[in-house]
């Protein structure tokens, strides 16, 4: 796909050059134990750790769109660095938005310069899609909060150094902040899994983890549907965009292979079903993409639309990225199968796309919802007639 | 009902598809999904042009139309915390 020339903005061609020095290692990190801690120093020297956290707490202040070309350069080479970059990112938002000026003084900084790596723990054995019945308890003691439970399958968890935990106190649910230097925390390794094997995702336990107060985001009962809400928006766009450089990467794969690979003196390209395929790819990542510019304006000029609009990308582009990814790998054959095979990784890693942020099924519900609201249905009352 | 009451009642109405009175608490009442909580607090900034700032969040502030409207009088009331658009609600 060929776009039009433009003056490329400094972190997106910061991230083409890391994307390039990264891309014979990512399938090293997706076979052995997964991305070496460096890679946040060499992501936040570049300013791509949080690039969107402003100037005035040390980040790039870096634009929606920047950021999402940046993640989708990033996410075309390797699914683990893109989602480092998306966890940073998500805790940061969550701290910028809803942390007191203190919070946001004391950690966005260290979250900017790559000081603190930091992730997500929301997810339990009993909520995944539904997070409202966390059940990790945080409760008070005096100056402290302890933070008792179990969290699965966090991104970065294993060398993370801060987490945002998203817990159930007396009052409602809260979110709170726990440095995983802390007596109580432990971490088991998740090794093995379908895809996004390079994330260094872990399990992770709060045996009566304290910390002081000060840790707690926003007041208590507003820690899933502010502060979650916020931190997993933010991370749905990233996402969105990172499914876009997965899409795009592997029909770049794709095509150079159906031009170039001959079977009984025919070139893959030249059999009709291998064009459509293609275009049918070509036209699954272009309108990912766009999409994800529309969220990305949104963001920008419209924050009454974006929560939406990101929804609406993200969903998008999790499905092209699945299916772009589903094709390229046939379309390769075996080359598609290898260990090292790119597009077969991107493969892997796009079903998870589909799953987390939102699974797809819950990000239709959303759509639906909205398509009723815009053109003005009313809601159904519980005895099946309309209000 | 004063204006600001009104609008939020008019958005609240169409955002949950259904008729919201100014009293309605419609978190208790389990009309809101979980991105409005968010939106809502969207409206309100893009709207009259405030800033919620995390010290006026609490449980209340936001859980029915009247106390919405009172909320942002009372931001309103506060120089301080003003953006530019002082008349946004006029
Ligand atoms: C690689 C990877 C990385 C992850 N990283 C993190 C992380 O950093 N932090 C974190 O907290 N979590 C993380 N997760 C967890 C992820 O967020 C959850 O897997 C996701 O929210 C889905 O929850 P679940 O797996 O419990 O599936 P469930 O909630 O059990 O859902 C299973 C399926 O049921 C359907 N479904 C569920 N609910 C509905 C509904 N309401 N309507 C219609 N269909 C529905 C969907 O098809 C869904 O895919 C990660 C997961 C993976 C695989």
């Amino acid at each position: 796909m060929t776009r039009p020339p433009e003056a490329v903005p400094e972190p997106v061609r910061a991230a083409r050059d890391l994307a390039a020095r990264w891309l014979l290692p990512a399938a090293a990190w997706d076979r052995s134990e997964g991305l070496p801690r460096d890679v946040a120093g060499d992501l936040a020297r570049a300013g791509l750790l949080a690039p969107d956290v402003p100037a005035e707490y040390g980040g790039a202040g870096t634009g929606q769109q920047e950021l999402g070309e940046v993640c989708a350069t990033l996410g075309g080479v390797c699914g683990a660095v893109r989602g480092l970059v998306t966890v940073q990112g998500m805790v940061a938002a969550g701290l910028r938005r809803w942390g007191t000026a203190g919070q946001r003084r004391t950690w966005l900084p260290r979250l900017a310069s790559g000081e603190l790596v930091a992730a997500f723990a929301a997810t339990e054995q009993d909520a995944g899609s539904a997070l409202a019945h966390v059940a990790t308890s945080v409760e008070e003691d005096g100056d402290e909060l302890v933070v008792s439970g179990r969290k699965r399958w966090v991104t970065c968890g294993q060398f993370a150094d801060l987490v945002l935990v998203l817990g159930r106190a007396p009052g409602g649910l809260a979110a709170v902040l726990v440095e995983t230097g802390r007596p109580g925390v432990s971490r088991e390794a998740v090794t093995g899994q379908l895809g996004m094997r390079a994330a260094r995702i872990a399990h992770l336990e709060f045996d009566a983890v304290r910390v002081p107060r000060d840790h707690l985001v926003a007041p208590v009962g507003l820690g899933l549907s502010h502060v979650a809400a916020t931190v997993l928006d933010h991370g749905r766009h990233t996402v969105a965009w990172g499914c876009v450089g997965m899409a795009e990467a592997a029909l770049h794969d794709a095509v150079t292979h159906a031009g170039t690979r001959f079977q009984g003196g025919t070139p893959l390209s030249a059999h009709q079903s291998v064009r459509a395929v293609l275009a049918r790819s070509a036209v699954a990542a272009t309108g990912a993409r766009e999409l994800c510019r529309r969220a990305a304006r949104a963001r920008t000029h419209e924050p009454g639309r974006a929560l939406h609009e990101t929804v609406l990308a993200k969903y998008a582009a999790a499905d092209a990225a699945a299916a772009v990814t589903r094709d390229a790998v046939q379309i390769l054959g075996s080359a598609g199968c290898a260990p090292d095979s790119r597009a077969g990784r991107l493969f892997r890693d796009a079903k998870v796309m589909e799953i987390i942020e939102g699974a797809q099924h819950v990000a239709e519900t959303h759509i639906a919802d909205r398509l009723f609201r815009d053109h003005g249905v009313p809601a159904p009352r519980p005895d099946g007639a309309t209000a | 009902m004063n204006e600001i009451t009104e609008q939020v009642t008019e958005f609240l109405t169409l955002a949950l598809r259904r008729p919201v009175a100014p009293d309605d608490d419609y978190f208790a009442l389990g009309l809101a999904d979980s991105l409005f909580a968010l939106e809502l607090v969207t409206f309100v900034e893009e709207r009259y042009a405030v800033t919620v700032e995390v010290e006026d969040l609490d449980l209340d502030s936001f859980r029915t139309a009247a106390r919405i409207a009172r909320f942002v009088r009372a931001k309103q009331g506060h120089p301080a915390g003003l953006g530019a658009g002082d008349d946004a609600s006029a």
